[in-house]
């Protein structure tokens, strides 16, 4: 078990996420940082899917009743164990009564902890990810705070084998310099100008203070929609349209873009003029407030196979776990 | 953590102290706005204000210093 003593200010128990329920207007959830969630798994010897601990700016203080291992991976927050400090990106024992502590982030927006066995709580409609808008999954459906106390699930067989293995540098993200995210343009590009639809791919974008899970609000230039006569069933501001489903990473256009993410609507009258692709969520998820973004614009083939490389790297670091074994 | 710094609850409301005003440990002092919630920044320790370091509502950084208080 894992006791909160400080549940920082957005710390969420996360898995890969609820699918499923798209249709009925339920999102995903699931960690914002797949990448940072997977490894962090990967280096206790779970599966992908276990639950994690999802830490935004600010990293929690808890307590371990038992003796276990762990990994802390994605933004940097200077973790300790018993006031000595740890590394991130490896895997590390924790003996029972243990105390960890981790500081704000200083490179990156979100950490994630991994535990041999995955963070224990009950599946809600198949998976252990919070949805705190509606308040469902994870410990009681909402951030963590203090007092709370958190299962660790059954491991096989503890890996204590793999304590000590550290993530090859040339596989951790450098956050601070990923500042560029590709996107596949549409669903309704068409109503944005030409001249607004090359400024979305120029512009320097910067993260507002409203990012969260549900979505990246981003400052930048006003962007302009072509003239026309509303069709039927769509809203009266030329940002609208007729209702139409939001992909995950779709970037909407209320005048400024904001990028729907896990927790975010599904569907929806806004002109959605472009989707930031899975490979490249994660690095968004990772730019804090006030940080600058630039979309790059790519087709359907080249997200496909920037997602097929994301995969490939992932499976080549699982395999280079387990062969330290 | 980076955000926004508010000097006050709210805009019509006066601000929480000013430079002079005596505060002590744990008192609130601002408001950081991030991920569309406000969070309470309190004095690290008992003192006097004797100089805010950035301006109503400026962007801060995580770890960046706000207040001097002696």
């Amino acid at each position: 078990m894992i006791t909160i003593q400080e549940g920082g200010i957005a710390s969420t128990v996360q898995d890969r996420g609820r699918f499923g329920h798209y249709h009925i207007g339920m999102p995903p959830s699931g960690a914002m940082d797949k990448y940072a969630h997977t490894v962090a798994n990967y280096l206790v010897g779970n599966e992908a899917d276990a639950a994690t601990i999802e830490m935004t700016y600010q990293g929690i203080t808890a307590t371990f009743d038992e003796d276990t291992v762990i990994a802390i991976t994605g933004a940097d927050m200077s973790p300790s164990l018993n006031g000595e400090s740890i590394g991130t990106w490896e895997t590390v024992a924790v003996d029972a009564g243990d105390e960890l502590e981790l500081a704000f982030a200083t490179e990156g927006a979100r950490a994630y902890l991994a535990v041999a066995g995955g963070i224990d709580v009950p599946e809600v409609m198949g998976s252990r990810s919070t949805y705190t808008l509606v308040g469902i999954g994870g410990h009681e459906g909402r951030s963590l705070e203090e007092g709370d106390e958190l299962p660790i699930g059954e491991a096989d067989d503890t890996p204590t084998d793999l304590v000590g293995t550290q993530l090859d540098d040339e596989y951790v993200p450098a956050y601070a310099d990923e500042d560029t995210v590709r996107v596949v343009l549409g669903l309704t590009d068409y109503r944005l100008t030409e001249e607004s639809k090359e400024t979305l791919c120029e512009a320097e974008w910067t993260v507002s203070p409203e990012a969260d899970r549900i979505g990246y609000r981003l400052e930048g230039p006003e962007m302009e929609f072509k003239e026309r006569e509303q069709p039927f069933g769509a809203g009266t501001d030329p940002s609208n349209v007729v209702d139409l489903g939001y992909p995950i990473g779709s970037i909407q256009m209320p005048q400024k873009p904001i990028v729907l993410l896990q927790d975010a609507v599904t569907g929806g009258g806004y002109a959605t003029v472009g989707t930031v692709i899975s490979a490249d969520r994660g690095l968004l998820a990772q730019r804090q407030t006030h940080k600058s973004v630039y979309f790059e614009d790519v087709d359907v083939d080249e997200a496909l196979a920037a997602r097929k490389e994301r995969d490939e790297r992932l499976e080549t670091i699982r395999a280079e776990i387990e062969s330290t074994d | 953590m980076p955000g926004v710094f508010y000097r006050r609850p709210d805009p019509e409301d006066p601000p929480f102290v000013e430079a002079g005003d005596t505060v002590e440990e744990g008192e609130t002092i601002g408001l950081v706005e991030v991920m569309k919630n406000f969070h309470d920044i309190e004095a690290d320790s008992a003192g006097t204000i004797s100089e805010f370091l950035v301006d109503d509502e400026a962007e801060i950084e995580a770890d960046q210093e706000l207040v001097t208080i002696e």
